[in-house]
Formats: C-alpha cells, sequence, structure tokens
C-alpha cells in the first residue's frame, strides 16, 4: 500500500504541481510587458499635456479678441442705420 | 531508510525544490509589475494634475466666443434684417442656413433669399474678407494667408470688368487697305467721267 503511495506521490502530485506552478509564473509574466506599455502611454500623455499651459494664452487672447469685437460692433452700430421694418 | 521511505522522501524532495523555482519566479515577475505600475502612476498622477484647470479655462473659453457670436449675431439681424441675415450667411456657407442663428432660434423658419443676387459680387466678396480677415493670420508671428500686396484679385473682382479677370472674345476692329481679309473688286465707273445720256429727237 505504502508503495502506491509512493508512486502516484511522485508520478502524479509532483507533475500536477509543477504544471500549475508553472501557469501562474507564465500569467504573471505576461502581465509584465502590458503594463510596461502601459507606463510608456502613460508617460506620452503626461508630455501631450505639456501643451495645456498655452490655453491661459488662447483664453487671454480670446478675451481681448471678443473685447475688441465689443468695441468694433459698438461703432458699427453707431455708424450703420438698422434695417427696416419687414412689411 | 526503507525503499519506501526514499521514494516518499524524493517525492517530498522534488515538490518542495519546485515550489521554491516557481514561487521564486513568480515574486520576481509580480515585482517587476510592482515597478511598472509605480510608473504608470506617476504618469497618470501628471496627466491628472495637467489637465485639472482645462475644464475651466475651455469653459471659459466657449463663454467668450458664445458671447462674441451672440454680439455679431445680433448686430447682423439688427442692421440686415433677419431675413437677409439668414441669406448673407447661407451665402457665405451653404447650407448654413438651416441650422440657423444661436441667438434667435426663429430664424430657422426664415425662407433664406439668394444674397447672391440680390447683392452684387463685391459685396459678398467684401463680406468674405471681412469674415476671413480676423483668422487669415495662423498666428501672431506668422504671415497672414491673405496676400494684402500680390493678390489684387479680389480688389478687382469688386469691380464688374470682364477684361480684369477672364476677358470674353471681344470682336476685333475692323481691318482696312491691301492687307484686309475681305476684298472688293474696284468699280472702274468710279472717278471716270459722266456717262451721257443720247439726246431724245424732238
Amino acid at each position: 500500500m505504502l508503495w502506491v503511495a509512493a508512486i502516484v506521490l511522485l508520478a502524479v502530485v509532483v507533475p500536477v504541481v509543477v504544471v500549475l506552478l508553472n501557469g501562474v509564473l507564465q500569467a504573471a509574466r505576461s502581465i509584465v510587458p502590458s503594463v510596461e506599455g502601459i507606463a510608456a502611454v502613460a508617460a506620452a500623455g503626461s508630455k501631450d499635456l505639456d501643451a495645456v499651459p498655452l490655453l491661459l494664452t488662447t483664453q487671454s487672447q480670446i478675451e481681448q479678441t471678443v473685447a475688441g469685437l465689443a468695441n468694433y460692433g459698438g461703432s458699427l452700430d453707431v455708424i450703420l442705420d438698422d434695417a427696416e421694418p419687414a412689411r | 531508510m526503507s525503499a519506501v521511505g526514499a521514494v516518499f522522501l524524493l517525492a517530498v524532495l522534488l515538490i518542495v525544490l519546485a515550489l521554491v523555482f516557481f514561487l521564486v519566479s513568480t515574486i520576481m515577475a509580480l515585482r517587476k509589475i510592482t515597478g511598472g505600475l509605480d510608473t504608470v502612476i506617476a504618469g497618470v498622477g501628471e496627466i491628472v494634475e495637467k489637465s485639472a484647470p482645462v475644464n475651466g479655462v475651455v469653459n471659459s473659453i466657449n463663454q467668450q466666443l458664445d458671447a462674441g457670436v451672440e454680439l455679431l449675431e445680433g448686430l447682423l439681424v439688427k442692421k440686415a434684417g433677419m431675413a437677409d441675415a439668414v441669406g448673407l450667411v447661407e451665402g457665405l456657407y451653404p447650407g448654413a442656413a438651416a441650422a440657423g442663428l444661436r441667438a434667435f432660434p426663429e430664424s430657422t423658419d426664415v425662407r433664406a433669399p439668394r444674397i447672391g443676387e440680390v447683392y452684387t459680387k463685391g459685396t459678398l466678396t467684401l463680406a468674405r474678407l471681412g469674415r476671413e480677415a480676423p483668422i487669415a493670420a495662423l498666428s501672431p508671428k506668422g504671415a497672414v494667408l491673405r496676400n494684402v500686396e500680390g493678390g489684387s484679385l479680389a480688389a478687382r473682382l469688386l469691380y464688374p470688368s470682364v477684361r480684369h479677370t477672364t476677358p470674353e472674345k471681344l470682336p476685333g476692329s475692323p481691318v482696312i487697305g491691301a492687307g484686309a481679309p475681305e476684298q472688293y473688286e474696284r468699280r472702274e465707273d468710279i472717278g471716270a467721267p459722266r456717262k451721257r445720256l443720247p439726246v431724245k429727237p424732238s
């Protein structure tokens, strides 16, 4: 009886343990390149956002443009006659 | 030690060795993953930090632009009237009249007149130049898209003249003399003494 148990332990349990552990290791190793890719993309995305502060310049220039437009429109409002009311 | 005991011991030893090898390899892989995730977290943190003010700034820009659009639309409708305003927009941007003016929802019901036929071509050209002039510069330092020094065609298009752009085939001046394409025989009686008619006998 002990011989059977020893043979089962050696011929069945050891390969099963090896296969299971190898599966866990391969799964863990397959995650590494994905994580490295995500890290590279995150770094590139962060670099792409370096131009965001220029939005403040855009905001300032648009404020000035709209202010100039308002002045221009006010002058045009004075210079040009209004449309005749629809008949 | 019996033979059975030796086989048991060998099996247990193999199991322990397999556990050690694979678990240590797994730990190394997980450490690599942890390092990579740290880099990801740093990058994502930078993205969050840099994009935080974008929403407010873009909303502010949109508000400013909306105010500008309302101002221009209001001025256009006030000065040109609703129908002509919609017609002018349709003339400049075909199909835009269907969307109507933002500040005037009733403008979608207006049937846009054909401004190109009502006004002269020069009016539309002036409107186009005025519309495009503020956006002609790619950047404050760049050159304008419209060549104000060499591009005289836009100004010449304002005047109805066929000779300025693509002249039509106009009739040529008549050619006279010996090289004229049309030659006629010279009448001999021209310059000769006048013929005398016979005297009728009385």
